[in-house]
C-alpha cells in the first residue's frame, strides 16, 4: 500500500515544486517590473475601455506585443519589459488575425476612422473580416448636443437617423487613442527585447526612420512597392480609390495639394501629419498621423509618387533626397 | 537514484489486470455504470455545444456579419468554445473513463458513487455557469483558458479535487500490491491539475508582465499535465484489453511519466517566444521542448509496438483506429509542438493560424480521437450494449477527414499567412489570402460536427439502444479477464 503515497505524492511534490519554480516565481519577479519612463496608469474611461476590450474578446484576434522583428516592424518599437506595469489583465495575445494594436493610438490618431470602423469595418477597410460593433451604437434622429454622429458612407449608414456611439463605445475608442508606445527605454539592463535583436540579426532601433529592406531604387519611384505602402499605410482612410470618404477624410483624387508640381506641402504633410484641416472647404475633424517616425525617406517617396500619378492625378514626381530635405529642415 | 528504484518498485508490477470480481455486490457494478454512463453522457451534449459554436464561429471568418449581436459576436464565442470544449467535454469525459479505468484495473468498487455524482455535478455547474458569464461579457481577461471568473475556476478546481479524493480512494481499496500504469496517469494528471488552477487562480504574483509567465505556464499545462496524462493513462488500459496482450512495455510506460512529469511544466514560456519575458525563461522552455521528445516517442512508441503484427485486428475495430488516430496525432502533433518552439520556425507560424491548426491536432487529434476510442472500447462492456457498426464507421471517417482538412488548410494557410508579414506585404493582404483557407476550414469543421452528431447517436445505443445481449454484469465478468 506504500505505492500510492510515493506515486500520488512524490509526483504531486515534485510537480508543485516545479509549478513554483516556472510559474510562480517568475510570477513574482516579474510583477515587480517597474513602469518606464512615460508609461502611465489609464485613465478611468480609458481603463473603462480597456475592460470593454476584454469583455468581447477583441484580443483573440489582436496581439498587443511587438516583437523585435523585422517582421514586427510595422507595428512600433519592440515591446519592453517596462511597458506592462500597468496593463493587467495582460493582452499580450496569441494570434494576429487582424492587425497588432501595441501603438494603435499612434498608427491611427483618428477617433473619427475609429468609429466608423467599430460601427461596420468594411465601411473603410472592405477586405475586413472583423465583426461589426454596431450593437455598441445608439441611432437617433438627432445627435444630442455635445455628441458628434458618426460620419457613415451612405452604403453603411442606417436608412433613417444618425449614429451616435454609446458610453462603452466611447471608452473603447478612447482605450485605443490611448495605446501610444512611448520612446524606447534607454539599455541599462540587457532585456530580452535587446538579445533578441543581437541574435536576430536585427540593427534597427525603434523611433528610428531606417527601415529594413528598403534601398532607394536606380531608377526612382517603385510602383509596386508605392502601392504596398499606400495600402498598408494610407488606404484605411483614403481609400483604395484614393477618394477618402465624405465628410470624414478628404479625397487625393484631383486634390490640389498632391497635384501641384512643387510638392513641398505634399511632403510635410505626410511627414508631420494634419489636424483640422481644410480640404477644398471642408475642415476634417480627423487627424493623420505623422509618418516621419515610422518610414524612411525612400518609402515616403514611394507613397507619394504613387499617391501623384494614381487615379488621374499629374503631379512631378519626387525622390528620396526631397523628402530627406524637408525632413531636415523640420528639426 | 531515486528514478531507479521506482523502476525496481514498478519491475514486479505485471501489467496483468486480474478481475477480483468476488467480492464485488451487483449493486457496485451498477452503481459504476451509472457513474460512467452519465459522465460520457454529460460529456457528449458538451461537445455538441462546444462544437456547434466552433462551427459558427468558422463561419464568421468567412462571413463576418452572420449572427451579429453581442451575444453571438465572435470575442464572446471563442472562449465559449475553448472553455466548453476543455473543462465541459473533454474533462467530463475523461474523469468519467477514469472512474471506470481506476475501478476495474484495481479490481474493486469505487469509492463513493456519490461523491462522483457531486463531481459531476459541479463540473456541469462550473461549465454552464462559465459559458452564461462569458456570453454576458464577464471575462477574466481574454487569458487562454483561463477566461472564466475565479469563482467559476474554483468550482471547476473543486469538482477536479473531489474527483482525486475518489481516484485515490479507490485506487487505495485495490487488493494487490500493484498499481497498474494507468492509475499512475490519471492520478497524476488529477493532482497536477489542482495544483495549475490553483497557481492560475491565486492573483498575487500575476500583475503585468508576471501574468504574462503565469499564463506561459497555465496555458500549457493545462493541455498538458491535464487532458495528456488522462487520455495516457485510459489509453494505457484500453489498448491492451481490445489487443488482448500486454502493454509492450511497462517500464517505458512508467519512464515516460516521470520525464513528461519533469519536462513538461518547464515548456510553458514558449508560447511568449521574442516576447519581453525574460530570455533565459524563453530558452529554457525551448530546451524542454526539444527534451519533450523523450516522453512523446517513448509513450507513443511503447502504444506502437503494442500494436506490432496486429493490423488486422486493427481494420477489423473501430474503437482500435481511434485509438491508433490518437497515437499518431500524439506522435506527429507534439512532435510539431517541438518544432514550433523552435525561435527560427516561430518566426513565420507563431501568431499565425497554423498554431490554431497545431491545437486542434492535438486536442482533437490526440486527446477527443483517444477519448472516443476509450468510450466505444469500454461503455459497452459496461452496459452490455452495442453501437452500430455503421454508426462507429459514419462518426470515424467523417471525424478523420473533417480534421484532416481542417489542420491541413490551416497549417498552409498560417504558413502563408505568416510569409506574407516576413514579405513585408500589406497586413490585409495577409487576411485575403487567408480566405480560402477559411473556407476549407469550414468544410472540415463541418463533417467533424457531423461526425459529432452520429457519436451523440452511438451514446444513446450504447446507453439507452437495445441489443443487450448478456446482462451488463454477465458482460463485465467475462471480458474483464482479458488483458
Amino acid at each position: 500500500m506504500s505505492k500510492l503515497p510515493l506515486i500520488a505524492g512524490g509526483s504531486a511534490l515534485v510537480y508543485a515544486s516545479l509549478a513554483w519554480m516556472m510559474g510562480v516565481l517568475p510570477g513574482i519577479e516579474l510583477s515587480r517590473v517597474p513602469a518606464g519612463p512615460g508609461v502611465a496608469p489609464l485613465t478611468a474611461l480609458q481603463s473603462e475601455g480597456r475592460n470593454v476590450y476584454v469583455a468581447n474578446g477583441c484580443g483573440y484576434c489582436h496581439t498587443q506585443q511587438v516583437r523585435p522583428l523585422d517582421v514586427d516592424k510595422v507595428f512600433g518599437r519592440p515591446s519592453a519589459a517596462s511597458d506592462f506595469k500597468y496593463q493587467t489583465p495582460e493582452l499580450l495575445g496569441s494570434e494576429r488575425t487582424g492587425p497588432d494594436l501595441t501603438n494603435i493610438g499612434v498608427r491611427q490618431p483618428s477617433s473619427v476612422w475609429q468609429y466608423i470602423h467599430l460601427y461596420d469595418p468594411r465601411a473603410v477597410v472592405p477586405e475586413s473580416i472583423m465583426p461589426s460593433f454596431g450593437w455598441l451604437f445608439e441611432v437617433v434622429d438627432q445627435a444630442p448636443a455635445g455628441v458628434t454622429a458618426v460620419p457613415l458612407p451612405k452604403a453603411y449608414a442606417p436608412a433613417r437617423g444618425v449614429v451616435v456611439p454609446t458610453h462603452r463605445a466611447e471608452a473603447l475608442i478612447a482605450y485605443l487613442a490611448s495605446l501610444k508606445q512611448p520612446p524606447f527605454p534607454e539599455a541599462g539592463v540587457a532585456t530580452g527585447a535587446e538579445q533578441a535583436m543581437a541574435e536576430t540579426g536585427s540593427t534597427t532601433t525603434a523611433g528610428s526612420a531606417t527601415s529594413a529592406g528598403v534601398s532607394p531604387p536606380a531608377g526612382g519611384y517603385d510602383a509596386a512597392k508605392g502601392a504596398a505602402l499606400f495600402t498598408a499605410n494610407c488606404s484605411a482612410c483614403h481609400q483604395a480609390n484614393g477618394e477618402g470618404l465624405p465628410g470624414a477624410f478628404p479625397s487625393l483624387k484631383s486634390d490640389a495639394v498632391v497635384n501641384k508640381d512643387d510638392a513641398t506641402k505634399h511632403i510635410q504633410v505626410v511627414l508631420q501629419g494634419l489636424h483640422d484641416a481644410r480640404v477644398g472647404g471642408v475642415v476634417y475633424a480627423s487627424a493623420m498621423p505623422p509618418f516621419a517616425g515610422t518610414l524612411s525617406d525612400a518609402e515616403i517617396a514611394d507613397i507619394i509618387d504613387y499617391e501623384r500619378s494614381s487615379w488621374g492625378n499629374h503631379g512631378k514626381s519626387i525622390d528620396a533626397a526631397e523628402v530627406a530635405a524637408e525632413r531636415t529642415k523640420a528639426k | 537514484m531515486v528514478f531507479t528504484t521506482l523502476l525496481e518498485a514498478t519491475r514486479n508490477m505485471s501489467a496483468d489486470v486480474t478481475a477480483r470480481h468476488s467480492i464485488l455486490s451487483d449493486q457496485d457494478d451498477r452503481s459504476l455504470v451509472s457513474v460512467f454512463s452519465a459522465y460520457v453522457v454529460s460529456a457528449t451534449l458538451w461537445l455538441l455545444f462546444a462544437t456547434g459554436i466552433g462551427l459558427l464561429m468558422a463561419f464568421k471568418f468567412g462571413a463576418p456579419e452572420f449572427g451579429a449581436g453581442a451575444w453571438l459576436t465572435f470575442g464572446r464565442l471563442r472562449p465559449i468554445h475553448t472553455n466548453a470544449t476543455f473543462y465541459g467535454f473533454a474533462s467530463i469525459a475523461l474523469i468519467g473513463l477514469g472512474y471506470y479505468v481506476a475501478a476495474r484495473s484495481s479490481g474493486t468498487k469505487l469509492y463513493s458513487a456519490a461523491l462522483a455524482w457531486l463531481g459531476l455535478a459541479l463540473f456541469n455547474v462550473a461549465a454552464v455557469a462559465g459559458t452564461i458569464t462569458l456570453d454576458l461579457g464577464y471575462n477574466d481577461g481574454d487569458l487562454e483558458y483561463r477566461e472564466w471568473l475565479w469563482w467559476i475556476r474554483l468550482i471547476f478546481l473543486a469538482a477536479v479535487v473531489v474527483s482525486a479524493w475518489n481516484l485515490i480512494a479507490t485506487v487505495a481499496r485495490r487488493s494487490s500490491g500493484d498499481i497498474y500504469l494507468s492509475n499512475w496517469y490519471i492520478i497524476g494528471g488529477t493532482l497536477w491539475t489542482c495544483i495549475f488552477g490553483l497557481v492560475a487562480v491565486v492573483p498575487w504574483y500575476q500583475y503585468g508582465l508576471g501574468q504574462v509567465a503565469v499564463s506561459g505556464f497555465y496555458m500549457h499545462n493545462a493541455v498538458g499535465m491535464w487532458f495528456t496524462p488522462l487520455v495516457l493513462g485510459v489509453t494505457y488500459y484500453t489498448l491492451p484489453k481490445l489487443l488482448n496482450r500486454p502493454i509492450y512495455s511497462y517500464a517505458l510506460g512508467v519512464f515516460a511519466f516521470w520525464t513528461n512529469l519533469v519536462f513538461y511544466p518547464i515548456i510553458g514560456a514558449h508560447h511568449f517566444e521574442f516576447s519581453p519575458l525574460p530570455w533565459w525563461l524563453q530558452t529554457t522552455a525551448i530546451v524542454f521542448s526539444v527534451a519533450m521528445l523523450v516522453p512523446v516517442w517513448g509513450g507513443s512508441s511503447n502504444f506502437l509496438l503494442t500494436m506490432r503484427g496486429r493490423t488486422r485486428d486493427m481494420m477489423q475495430s473501430y474503437p482500435l483506429m481511434f485509438i491508433f488516430v490518437g497515437v499518431m496525432s500524439y506522435l506527429i502533433g507534439s512532435t510539431q509542438g517541438t518544432f514550433e518552439a523552435f525561435r527560427s520556425l516561430q518566426q513565420v507560424w507563431h501568431l499565425t493560424n497554423f498554431t490554431v491548426g497545431h491545437s486542434h491536432l492535438t486536442m482533437y487529434g490526440i486527446i477527443t480521437f483517444a477519448t472516443w476510442g476509450g468510450i466505444y472500447a469500454l461503455l459497452p462492456l459496461a452496459t452490455g450494449r452495442q453501437a452500430s457498426r455503421l454508426g462507429l464507421a459514419m462518426h470515424f471517417w467523417m471525424a478523420l477527414v473533417g480534421i484532416f482538412i481542417y489542420v491541413t488548410s490551416l497549417s498552409i494557410g498560417g504558413t502563408i499567412q505568416g510569409l506574407d508579414w516576413m514579405h513585408g506585404l500589406p497586413f490585409i493582404q495577409s487576411v485575403i489570402d487567408m480566405q480560402g483557407y477559411y473556407v476549407w476550414r469550414g468544410v472540415g469543421g463541418a463533417l467533424m460536427f457531423l461526425s459529432h452528431i452520429v457519436f451523440a447517436w452511438n451514446v444513446w445505443r450504447m446507453c439507452y439502444g437495445p441489443g443487450a445481449v448478456t446482462s451488463p454484469l454477465e458482460s463485465l465478468r467475462s471480458e474483464e479477464a482479458v488483458a
